[in-house]
């Protein structure tokens, strides 16, 4: 089959997915946030809530959309754009698993593969800022510019260590490529601890991993670092003036550039789509067993249905998990499943951090965050970076 | 297919360029560098310099274009002023340009050792490693001299920055 049918056709893929994953990120933000704060969540649209993204998706695309008069128009439209392009672009570089073979084509899970594949991503995030500043500067109004302000100098100030700490991991695996880099840690010490790179030797990068966290929090505007859109200072900041799409893009890019991360982030620490403990101790079986576990449970509460449209709802429900589960158990299945099971699994935790940290945290304030980047960051990150190059040499 | 994106890079590198020096506003001659710059990463990614198309990335589109767009902002310039041109400049402008198109495709076409056309796909060297290894070992001498020479900048502007104490 012809290189660019098999790009389109995996293309389409990933954006379906994304997309989807997009809208549910938000609801399952929604949900976690609200059961820690002992409310909750979003339950009126559909059964807990679960139709939730598509009103607020349907709500967005058919809301007016308001040109406030004294905006710099051109530079307002093309501000979403930028933020969006350059956060879905990076999608195109992640490999979501191994070399599979499909109705007899032989391909990677991955769009393409780049042998500079983890600085191209982080080049192309990097661009991400112009969406945010632009956008401050094209709305006219002294809150966006501050907005904006902030987000430049916060993207650019914690640029350094992230780089700093995804240097020291490359050290060991001695690859730029997202591929080689998973297949780097591949295998298990005495046969059950993964040599995950926050695991393997010669020096363990758990600081590494801890001090890319911290920074992508701060590249990703999240709380305790979101100042650029700090409410109770900025009104909205940099999106103030931006309503239905173009707020919404500026929302699809937040959530699109928090998802590349993590999956960076399980690309280099925490070993791609490889299981915490080896096939041979059945770690091929947890997901089918989740799955029919999840299967039955739909099918023993569709017995006592609390709704009279449970009856039939949740038998549905019953037999797609189950037949989820049985794909596992097919070796067609499996070899496309279980990476991308481990994959979204870690990927999945990394995302909950994020929500999780949001819920707990309170904001920095502004001389804290670049105080904090400048004269705690770096210079960890450069002894971090330091240690591993010592490390690495002697052994 | 290699001939066609070739000619939409070029194209769209050209175009900005032209851009860069029309528009009048700081900020859109800042975002057509910034186009400029993007379209040539994808024309060394082509190439086969792979690494020079993420460095080119990094460094020129991510990390000196923030600072130029940051301070434009910063400064929040508005459009530029227009001077009157000089009487030369209006009359000699456009044979001056001619002249120097010319000279250049002299210099090419003649001061230049024949070469061969570069082809899609024949430069293999681009990948990091064999980058890396290059540079610490055939050009390790100015590789370290670049080194000093930034630090010399970054001592400079640290001078410059400081606030006098009395």
């Amino acid at each position: 089959m012809p290189y660019i049918v098999l790009s389109v056709i995996k293309l389409l893929i990933v954006v379906l997915i994304l997309m989807h994953v997009l809208a549910y990120l938000q609801w399952v933000e929604r949900k976690v946030i609200a059961h820690v704060q002992l409310r909750v969540g979003p339950r009126r649209v559909g059964p807990h809530g679960l139709l939730q993204p598509l009103a607020d998706v349907i709500k967005l695309v058919t809301k007016e959309g308001m040109l406030p008069s004294h905006v710099n128009t051109p530079f307002y439209f093309l501000a979403p754009f930028i933020a969006v392009l350059f956060a879905l672009i990076p999608m195109c570089l992640i490999p979501y698993g191994g070399d599979i073979t499909v109705f007899g084509i032989h391909t990677t899970m991955q769009v393409t593969d780049v042998s500079v594949g983890v600085l191209l991503v982080f080049g192309l995030s990097g661009m991400g800022v112009y969406g945010v500043a632009l956008a401050g500067w094209a709305s006219n109004n002294k809150y966006s510019l501050m907005g904006g302000l902030r987000s430049s100098a916060q993207m650019i100030s914690y640029e350094l260590p992230m780089a700093m700490a995804i240097a020291a991991p490359l050290l060991i695996l001695n690859t730029l490529s997202f591929r080689h880099m998973v297949d780097g840690q591949a295998g298990f010490y005495f046969g059950f601890i993964p040599k995950w790179t926050i695991f393997q030797g010669p020096i363990p990068q758990i600081f590494s991993f801890i001090l890319f966290m911290i920074a992508a929090f701060a590249e990703t505007n999240r709380v305790p670092f979101d100042l650029p859109e700090a409410e109770n200072e900025l009104v909205a900041g940099f999106h103030t003036e931006y309503s239905s799409m173009t707020f919404a893009a500026f929302f699809m890019a937040e959530y699109a550039n928090m998802i590349t991360v993590s999956c960076i982030a399980t690309l280099l620490f925490l070993g791609g789509w490889h299981p915490l403990w080896p096939a041979a101790y059945g770690s091929s079986f947890l997901a089918p067993v989740i799955f029919a576990a999840s299967g039955l449970v739909c099918f023993s509460h569709g017995l006592r249905p609390a709704r009279p449209l449970d009856r039939i709802t949740l038998p549905v429900f019953g037999v797609l998990f189950l037949g989820l589960a049985a794909l596992f158990l097919i070796p067609a299945g499996q070899q496309i499943l279980i990476p991308l099971f481990w994959f979204g699994a870690k990927t999945g935790f990394i995302l909950f951090v994020f929500i999780w940290v949001r819920a707990t945290l309170p904001r920095f304030r502004y001389d804290q965050l670049m105080g904090f980047a400048w004269t705690f960051m770096f210079p960890v990150a450069l002894i971090n970076l330091f240690v591993t190059a010592l490390g690495v040499a002697l052994s | 297919m290699d001939i066609v994106l070739f000619l939409l890079f070029a194209g769209v590198a050209v175009v900005c360029a032209l851009n860069l020096v029309i528009q009048k506003h700081p900020i859109a001659s800042a975002l057509s560098l910034i186009g400029v710059m993007a379209a040539l990463a994808a024309i060394y990614l082509q190439l086969g310099g792979e690494f020079i198309a993420a460095a080119q990335l990094v460094v020129y589109a991510g990390a000196i274009m923030v600072l130029f767009v940051f301070v434009i902002m910063l400064l929040n310039e508005g459009k530029e002023r227009k001077a009157k041109r000089l009487l030369w400049v209006s009359i000699g402008g456009l044979p001056l340009l001619f002249v120097f198109v010319a000279l250049i495709h002299f210099m090419i076409t003649h001061l230049l050792p024949a070469s061969e056309n570069v082809q899609f796909g024949g430069f293999t060297d681009g990948t990091a490693a064999a980058i890396g290894t290059k540079l610490f070992t055939a050009y390790l001498l100015p590789f370290e001299v670049t080194s000093v020479l930034i630090l010399i900048a970054i001592v400079g502007a640290i001078v410059l920055a400081r606030k006098e104490v009395d």
